[in-house]
């Protein structure tokens, strides 16, 4: 069987079973299209989170990232899992007592503002709508690779299946959906890693190889790789290069911004109690942590491998021919993500650091090139092609949720038609599903130019207006509501225009006065600037709301009461 | 007034709880991964140093352990305080 008919094959399975999933979780009402009717056992509320968590860029670009960035990468896998202890201690539990279906819900309620909520909205759709481009343009780069289609083609294939079961079953489709997809994903990325660390190093264990001794040198492969790397002029795989500031800041924006996300906060409405809530985000950690301890042994052996690949008979001999290079450097040629460029006309590839180098490898591409770089059977590369796209489609999934939900629900029910039936919000909620996905598919087809900076975006935006936010709500029972809005706005504001100075107004190029490499603080980058927003957001919040009149009496008992798990399950038909 | 002070002790347990998770957290992470890491440089282990692996792994194995802990001790003062589910 060829490699195409094995890619439509696995792909074609998968959406297959996902389609099946939606045609049996049809949602019939608003507790189960918003919070799956909070029915989801912890364990399988852990799995979807872990796929809804876990996106095109955790899948695909991670490895990527640490492959070529190294120690200083750590800041992700720190930050994208040290975030659950946040939300597992500090949110998860008590907003599942408060048993309403929207994070903008809760704050609106708590800090007694529909200002509050309204700003909790923008930051919620400005955050998904961002990150959903990501996954869109992911879900159409993995078709057009695999399955030889056109990447127009590919994501609007994506788009259609996304909206059958997201729009036909609302929170408890897209849940059960994630679960399946997590399954995929997580055989997909770990099959290939454990076959090249079985080469590499001979444990079958990745997580351990990374550790373990390189059969072919008898060094441990850390070392290894140091040696290779320095011989061709790069710089230090274990080494840290950027500032402790950086790194430091970096890593909390990731944590609180992970922790702020609504689109992974509103799966903790989905399971029966509180202490479901803890155990939940427990077991979302445990399904997320084998795919991130995993990552940056893919990360160092796909780095081993490569340049093994490029100088097959060592780094001091003559690098392969371009006429003699491998079957998958000339499938990612075409894709324009790998270039080679013969600058001294030996035709052999030349891969060091500075300007003699003439092979050019896109970070993106590590994690889908891998199986084929170690050379591994063709059924892994299409396990590889279905998981790419679970990880896309699960994380759209999910972001789409929490954008018709906060449209639904507290925009049309809230703000504009507060009669509204159960059956028209729902109706309504479906309908502002179909129209999330044609915008966000519209957007994916047409990415605007600022997608690849989108990440800093919705992280800064969570950490600093949403995290902060809800915290106080819950541990602090004097913040009122104009220390809320205030802090949130402070946040918001100051966190937007720092990336902006770095990034351009609105992104637009050319408009930047600083860059990340010389930024305006000290060493502080615009993608760490979420960790300063969410400080502001806090001192602010505290010196307005001392300042003014402490909340309503209501209002406190109501702090109180999310602070006790017993009588959570009465809020479920509210 | 009795279930009110019942309910303050089992909040103050909590916030208990809480400070001692994130002063382990901290240190596993912000601590052995960044800030101390100079300071375990000494330490080898599989071709680094101790700094790197916490960075990379062992961070990640304290945050799992934090959250199953905490999730077993709460239920326990849950119970202690009557105010499970």
């Amino acid at each position: 069987m060829d490699q195409f008919t094995l890619n439509l094959l696995f792909v074609g399975a998968t959406f297959a079973l996902y389609i099946g999933i939606a045609l049996w979780a049809r949602a019939g009402s608003t507790a189960e299209f918003y919070a799956a009717g909070r029915g989801v056992h912890p364990v399988l509320n852990g799995m979807a989170t872990g796929a809804d968590w876990m996106s095109a860029a955790s899948f695909i670009s991670m490895a990527g990232i640490i492959s070529f960035g190294g120690y200083d990468t750590s800041a992700y896998l720190m930050g994208w899992t040290g975030g659950y202890v946040l939300l597992a201690m500090l949110l998860a539990p008590y907003l599942r007592k408060f048993g309403k279906f929207t994070v903008p819900e809760f704050i609106g309620d708590r800090f007694y503002s529909p200002t509050a909520r309204i700003v909790a909205v923008i930051c919620l759709i400005t955050a998904s709508v961002t990150y959903v481009i990501g996954q869109m343009t992911g879900v159409g780069v993995a078709f057009s690779r695999f399955l030889e289609v056109s990447n127009s083609t590919g994501l609007l294939i994506g788009a259609a299946i996304v909206f059958m079961y997201s729009v036909l079953g609302g929170m408890k489709g897209i849940t059960y959906t994630q679960v399946a997809q997590y399954v995929v994903l997580i055989i997909a990325y770990t099959i290939p890693a454990i076959f090249i660390s079985l080469h590499l190093t001979g444990n079958p264990v990745p997580a351990l190889g990374l550790f373990s001794d390189a059969t072919a040198t008898g060094q441990p492969l850390l070392e290894t790789l140091e040696g290779l790397l320095a011989d061709l002029g790069f710089k230090s795989y274990t080494e840290q290069h950027d500032t402790t500031l950086n790194l430091f800041l970096f890593t909390v924006s990731l944590m609180i911004g992970t922790a702020g996300l609504p689109h992974v906060i509103v799966r903790f409405f989905t399971v029966p109690t509180v202490a479901d809530a803890r155990s939940s985000a427990g077991w979302a950690l445990v399904f997320i942590a084998l795919l991130y301890l995993t990552a940056p042994a893919v990360g160092a052996m796909a780095r081993v491998n490569l340049i093994n690949t490029v100088y097959p008979d060592g780094v001091a001999s003559t690098p392969v021919a371009y006429d003699e290079r491998p079957d998958w450097m000339v499938n990612w040629e075409k894709t324009g993500l790998l270039t080679f460029d013969d600058k001294n006309g030996d035709g052999n590839i030349q891969y060091v650091n500075g300007d003699a180098n003439e092979l050019t490898v896109n970070r993106d591409i590590i994690t889908l090139a891998n199986p084929e770089i170690a050379d591994l059977p063709g059924w892994v590369i299409a396990l590889v092609a279905a998981g790419g796209l679970a990880a896309a489609l699960s994380t759209a999934a999910g972001l789409l949720m929490a954008i018709s939900s906060a449209v639904a629900h507290d925009l049309i029910k809230a703000q504009i038609n507060p009669g509204i039936s159960e059956k028209n919000e729902l109706l309504a909620a479906r309908i502002s599903m179909g129209v999330a996905i044609v915008v966000a598919t519209y957007l994916g087809l047409n990415p605007p130019g600022f997608a690849a900076q989108t990440v800093a975006l919705a992280f800064g935006l969570a950490a600093s207006s949403i995290f902060p936010a809800l915290m106080m709500g819950i541990f602090s029972k004097r913040i009122n509501n104009k220390g809320a809005v205030a802090g949130m706005l402070a946040g918001l504001i100051v966190t937007l225009i720092y990336i902006f100075l770095h990034k351009g107004w609105f992104f637009v190029p050319g408009t930047n006065a600083f860059t990340d490499a010389e930024p305006l603080l000290l060493s502080i980058k615009s993608t760490s600037f979420g960790a300063v927003g969410a400080m502001i957001n806090f001192i602010v919040a505290f010196a307005v709301s001392r300042a003014t009149d402490e909340p309503p009496a209501e209002i406190q008992e109501l702090v109180e009461s999310i602070r006790i798990p017993r009588g959570a399950g009465q809020a479920v038909d509210h | 007034m009795a279930e009110n002070s019942e309910n303050n002790a089992y909040w103050s347990a909590n916030l208990r709880i809480i400070g001692v998770s994130l002063v382990i957290w901290f240190v596993c992470s912000f601590g052995f991964g960044i800030l101390l890491r100079p300071a375990l440089a000494g330490i080898k282990i599989g071709g680094t140093d101790l700094g790197f692996w916490f960075a990379q792994q062992g961070s990640i194995l304290v945050f799992l352990v934090l959250i199953f802990a905490y999730a077993w001790r709460m239920n326990k003062l849950d119970r202690e305080h009557g105010v499970e589910e």
